[in-house]
């Protein structure tokens, strides 16, 4: 096998090569979609929440491997979380638990950060509509 | 696995035929050229028989041929050293959009020194209009620089066209010829050229080394001075084994080129047509027969470069995207913009550039990884509208 490319961990590189989570979730209880393809990347995040607990998450991203590994990170960090929890969780948070990313590649953490916090918006919303 | 290099037109390996001639030069021949002892005539000699080789692959006469670092230290030389040589002259310097890095960045610094840089537009195969260039001279024009062969899409200029204008209208033409020396013909009397720059690397040479062609009397001021080397256009003491080595390399080429590239203009046309024919939503990028023959570059919709790079390298075949993601500016690539693309379909282009030691079997393990890579990749993508059955 050849050696990691560019300056990734061995974690993102396995985010990269094995993303979990992946695919469109049928009735997600909310959704964040945030980037810009003209940017060369767009991130698009489901969760199912029951009784403030984030249940279930799943994305679909176009994007670089930073992008990608961040995604499927995200997906697995807020499962079984708190909706406040699973707002704390910062870009730094994303990056760490991958082991780092290359500096360039940090806005890609960002990314991911602000479709969770979307796909939370979208969420509440539809509660408010609800009630 | 077996590992496929498929960015020739980043750099090329060194052909042991260039290496082994270059290896007496770094110990027993190792003496400076500018010494009167035989240690240095040694040296001289080389120095001297290698500046008539590449003078006579070029159709330049030897004190036309100076020695440099490669092809960016080349370009430099071209436009800086052209610029203030002609500057009680003029002030204006045309060149294109689709230039590399190495004339693009000295033509912001020129600008920065007062030169008023224009920069021509280029249709949609990448192509420069010579009318354009016509149309832009005026007399306050000092120089033109057009590259020979794009080293993004491959797209080769009208140079001889555009360097009959400039002859007519007596202003110097220079050409960016990385991308095409060793790999096309190029004689300096056909293209009309007054300054041309080659940098080894690029055609089964060593780094570190290249070369500009400058006509006989073409005012040209150094970027690096000292001492009387180079006819005191580029001092330095001379890169003995590298000169060697780009001499060598140029004899090769000489004798290999014509078929070499009847060779890979049939394995590019195999890899274009394969993946166009299998991945849906693909274009090819750059002029589809005015074009070197190892270069492919097309864009893939709903996938992003990097991406498809990192998968391409986890196979052990190594290419090259016009993506942001591969870069610090995160703009995708400029000649891709200047050529039409919208940013989202430059981000998920890729360019194989093929070379001496590229196989049929190398193209068809591409042809056969390349299209599961797009489709995995396009399954998680949120622009994929799916497939056209599903």
């Amino acid at each position: 096998m050849a050696e990691t490319p560019l300056p990734y961990s061995e974690k993102v590189m396995d985010h990269f090569r094995n993303p979990r989570n992946v695919g469109v979730m049928e009735n997600p209880s909310g959704v964040g979609k945030v980037g810009n393809p003209v940017c060369g990347d767009v991130m698009e995040l489901f969760i199912k929440v029951e009784n403030d607990i984030i249940t279930d998450a799943k994305f679909r991203t176009f994007g670089c491997g930073a992008a990608i590994a961040t995604s499927s990170m995200v997906t697995e960090l807020v499962k079984g979380k708190s909706l406040e929890e699973a707002l704390k969780i910062s870009n730094k948070a994303v990056a760490e638990a991958l082991g780092g990313l290359p500096p360039i590649k940090m806005h890609c953490s960002v990314l991911a950060e602000e479709a969770l916090k979307a796909a939370i918006d979208d969420y509440r919303s539809k509660q408010q509509i609800a009630k | 696995m077996e590992r496929i290099y498929l960015d020739y037109a980043a750099t090329t390996p060194v052909h042991p035929e260039v290496v082994k001639v270059m290896q007496p030069y770094f110990y027993d021949k190792f003496g400076n050229a500018s010494s009167l002892y035989s240690f240095g005539q040694e040296a001289k000699a080389a120095l001297e028989e290698s500046r008539q080789k590449v003078a006579d692959f070029v159709g330049a006469r030897p004190e036309e041929i100076v020695f440099t670092s490669g092809g960016s230290e080349s370009n430099n030389t071209a436009l800086k050293g052209v610029a203030f040589a002609l500057r009680s002259k003029g002030n204006r310097i045309i060149t294109s959009v689709v230039e590399h890095h190495a004339i693009s960045e000295p033509c912001k610094f020129l600008a920065k020194e007062g030169f008023e840089i224009i920069i021509l537009p280029v249709d949609k195969d990448g192509l420069v209009d010579p009318d354009a260039v016509r149309k832009a001279l005026n007399d306050k024009t000092i120089l033109v620089s057009i590259m020979h062969a794009n080293n993004e899409i491959g797209t080769i200029q009208p140079i001889a066209e555009i360097g009959g204008i400039c002859r007519e209208k007596e202003v110097l033409f220079h050409t960016d010829a990385v991308q095409s020396v060793g790999h096309l013909p190029v004689r300096v009397s056909d293209l009309t050229v007054d300054l041309l720059s080659s940098s080894g690397h690029k055609f089964y040479g060593p780094k570190g080394v290249g070369f500009l062609y400058i006509r006989r009397g073409t005012k040209v001021k150094p970027l690096i001075q000292g001492g009387d080397q180079e006819r005191r256009f580029r001092a330095g003491t001379e890169n003995t084994a590298g000169i060697v080595g780009v001499a060598k390399a140029v004899e090769i080429a000489a004798a290999e080129m014509e078929a070499e590239g009847k060779q890979l203009a049939h394995l590019r046309d195999v890899l274009i047509q394969g993946l166009l024919k299998t991945v849906p939503d693909s274009r090819l990028n750059g002029h589809p027969a005015q074009r070197l023959p190892n270069n492919v570059n097309i864009s893939f919709a709903y996938v992003e470069g990097e991406s498809m790079l990192l998968n391409l390298d986890l196979e052990g075949i190594a290419a090259s995207t016009g993506s942001a993601c591969t870069s610090s500016s995160l703009e995708p690539s400029s000649v891709l913009l200047a050529i039409g693309l919208p940013a989202e379909t430059a981000h998920g282009s890729i360019r194989f550039t093929l070379g001496k030691w590229t196989t049929r079997a190398q193209v068809d393990r591409v042809l056969d990884v390349f299209p599961k890579i797009v489709a995995k990749l396009r399954a998680m993508s949120p622009l994929y509208p799916g497939a056209k059955n599903g």
